[in-house]
């Protein structure tokens, strides 16, 4: 089997690492109260899931 | 290779993954709601929707069939008492899941999965899905057969909904009177 001949060194590692890029997550805005919310959840502020109110506000998980 | 593939192992053994499928289904029938991972979740849709459709024939076998599944007698007779009467109309689709976010910790995503007809907030969601399901029979029955006989049983599920919708909103002493 074939085997690395040198380590990798700090700058080749970290060159290779620059393409590595969180992405956003896709946002929108609640349609009862207009806080921002992660599409296809439940709202944290409201509970309120595409207008109607899918979850009591005892969660805020 | 990942060919075939299909289901997700969740980590666990066949054993361990069966039986916390068994106590999921068995939680989500008597609590109607039940919080947990959406990759859990996905997987007990999977497992639980096939019993509640066993659940529509009430008869010796198939709560021994379901019984396999679940081991857990009280889960089974609420099942067969409260759960099928509820979903006796709906054409499966029996869970939804609700995200809610990621869990602090493990930042794992987690979400209620619950029984549609047990949520009473999101009950429109339920004449709308019996409006698609009329229209979408008509569309199959208009091609072959003629349209008079068609807009017959829309008319009838029309009514039907009206009748459940009205029995949610105010007590069954109405539909006695009906
Ligand atoms: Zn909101």
């Amino acid at each position: 089997m074939a085997h690395p001949k040198r380590k990798t060194s700090k700058t080749r590692r970290d060159k290779r690492r620059t393409h590595y890029k969180a992405t956003m997550p896709a946002l929108g805005v609640c349609s009862n109260c207009g806080a921002t919310i992660k599409m296809h959840t439940v709202c944290n502020e409201c509970g309120h899931y595409r207008g109607k109110l899918a979850v009591e506000k005892e969660v805020t998980a | 290779m990942r060919h075939r593939k299909k289901f997700n192992h969740l980590s666990r053994t066949s054993a361990h993954r069966k039986a916390m499928l068994s106590n999921m289904a068995s939680s989500l029938i008597l609590h109607k709601r039940i919080k947990t991972t959406v990759a859990k979740a996905k997987a007990l849709r999977m497992y639980v929707e096939p019993l509640i459709n066993k659940s529509k024939t009430d008869n010796t076998h198939s709560r021994r069939i379901v019984f396999s599944h679940l081991q857990n007698k009280e889960a089974v007779s609420e099942l067969f008492r409260e759960v099928s009467e509820k979903v006796a109309n709906r054409p499966g689709g029996y869970t939804r899941i609700l995200k809610l976010g990621n869990r602090q910790g493990d930042a794992a995503e987690v979400c209620f999965i619950e029984l549609v007809d047990f949520n009473e907030n999101m009950l429109s969601d339920k004449a709308d899905g019996e409006k698609k399901r009329t229209r979408r029979s008509r569309r199959g029955g208009g091609a072959k057969k003629t349209t008079t006989p068609a807009t017959e049983p829309t008319a009838k599920a029309v009514e039907a909904a009206e009748e459940t919708k009205e029995d949610k909103a105010s007590d069954s002493e109405e539909k006695k009177e009906e």
